[in-house]
């Protein structure tokens, strides 16, 4: 829940930064969080003054804070930026935060119409052109951001984080909760025996799926959140899109709940004169299915230490034998098996 | 081996919930939170009805597989340990089965609408 003196201190800095910015007449409304967890915050509101009306997002952390896993939310700012320049679906940065603006680090962008809630996009019938339009539209944006080659040196250097340092990353994961899962260790096992040779690096976004992809009635308009972004195996993206945790109940659509993995090939392929390994994509399926997993039951841990006791938390640790029915359905099918095969 | 937190682990939280939100406006929030709290009841119910025997028999399978007593932590942390070094494979049919067995068991408890796990009774019982 919102701290009110929180919200009001960052409408006053607002304030002050559109004053500095645009005519000093400015006023700032309907300031309202949308999301976030316990350290970026993502917020909507307007400013309007003597030039008019601009609904904006700002994205920003309020305290300084070292990540080893995030790009930092000024790297996901170029980021942005070079992603639209490459033709990629993505929002305008209107501008980066500055110290002595007062907001914490992030960044200002321009509000884009849309809908990011996957059950309205799987389901609702305003989006069926959309859904139609929606795995070619993502085979796209993922070839011309696997294309993206930063011209200038990004204010943090994005990590190297291909496969082999990826599953370490999943390893450790596993070590730290302490965990007694058989499924997850086979997993683990059988990941390591079948991890593809890297590939030379490229700009990986890290978290493109379904509820970071801004969709209007006739398609992409927006691809978000790239603080996961890296550089390393681009099938990584593809395999996440796929992974089923991100198939919201329509778990017969693999890409993301809506599409056909050979459309989605197809598209990729053409957009960007690569072929795409299927046993590669499927790597990265059960990597992301196992990741999900881990990440639940990461959620259970801050939940008994008494770190976040809230009952989201503790739910969500709940559903790592989701992940286990997932992992089993891919690596130890029954006869009647499912799709993933 | 049904994850943590277990069921009494849960139900403080339910309630400390339900008197924070008490008083309050329904903001939508407040509204999801509510619904959360109910699904974490449903839970911890069925948690009561099933999660013994669920127990028991996960707990029988194992002793079966290593040929030895011992508690389910340690089973299955043998279990986890003997599959992530490759002493024990997962395509061993009593190993495969059990695995099943366990996962299909724990969603039961967790999560008995999930798609994947709903399309796996409707294929065993047309079966």
């Amino acid at each position: 829940m919102v701290d009110r003196e929180s919200q009001l201190a960052l409408e006053v800095a607002l304030t002050g930064l559109a004053d500095r910015l645009g005519p000093p007449d400015s006023v700032i409304r309907h300031l309202h969080r949308l999301s976030g967890g316990a350290s970026q915050e993502t917020w909507a509101f307007e400013i309007s003054n003597s030039r008019g009306t601009r609904a904006l997002i700002l994205r920003r952390e309020p305290f300084a804070r070292v990540s080893t896993l995030q790009a930092g939310l000024e790297t996901e700012a170029e980021l942005i930026k070079l992603a639209g320049a490459a033709g990629v679906p993505a929002p305008s940065v209107v501008y980066v935060l500055r110290p002595e603006d007062h907001c914490g680090r992030g960044f200002l962008m321009a509000r884009l119409h849309g809908e990011t809630i996957p059950r309205k996009l799987l389901r609702d019938a305003p989006y069926i052109a959309a859904r139609a339009r929606l795995t070619t539209d993502c085979g796209e944006a993922l070839a011309r951001l696997h294309r993206i080659t930063p011209t200038k040196p990004l204010p943090h250097p994005l990590r190297l984080a291909p496969g082999s340092v990826r599953l370490k990353e999943l390893h450790s994961a596993y070590t730290d909760n302490g965990l007694a899962n058989p499924v997850f260790a086979y997993a683990l096992r059988w990941l390591a025996d079948h991890l593809p040779p890297d590939p030379s690096p490229r700009l990986v976004h890290g978290d493109f799926r379904m509820g970071n992809l801004m969709v209007d009635e006739d398609g992409l308009v927006g691809v978000l959140d790239w603080e996961l972004a890296h550089l390393g195996d681009p099938m990584e993206d593809l395999g996440w899109l796929c992974a089923p945790s991100w198939r919201f109940g329509e778990i017969d659509h693999p890409v993301g709940g809506f599409g056909r993995r050979e459309d989605l090939f197809a598209a990729y392929e053409r957009a960007s004169g690569h072929t795409v390994d299927p046993a590669r994509v499927r790597f990265w399926e059960v990597f992301g299915a196992l990741q999900w997993g881990l990440m639940c039951a990461g959620m259970g841990t801050l939940f008994m230490s008494g770190a976040d006791p809230s009952i989201e938390r503790g739910m969500i640790a709940r559903r790592v034998s989701e992940t286990e029915i997932d992992l089993l359905d891919y690596l130890l099918p029954k006869s009647h098996g499912g799709d993933h095969a | 081996m049904l994850d943590k937190p277990a069921a009494q682990d849960l139900l403080p939280a339910v309630a400390k919930l339900l008197r924070d939100i008490t008083g309050e406006a329904p903001t939508p929030h407040a509204v999801f939170l509510s619904k959360v709290a109910a699904n974490a009841v449903d839970l911890a119910t069925r948690e009561a009805s099933l999660g013994p025997r669920i127990a028991a028999e996960e707990r029988a399978r194992l002793q079966q597989l290593f040929g030895e007593t011992a508690d389910l932590e340690t089973l299955n942390r043998a279990l986890a340990e003997a599959l992530l070094s490759g002493a024990r494979d997962g395509t061993d049919p009593a190993i495969r089965d059990h695995l099943w067995r366990t996962t299909l068991d724990k969603l039961s408890v967790d999560q008995p609408r999930y798609a994947a796990y709903q399309r796996h009774l409707k294929r065993t019982s047309g079966r």
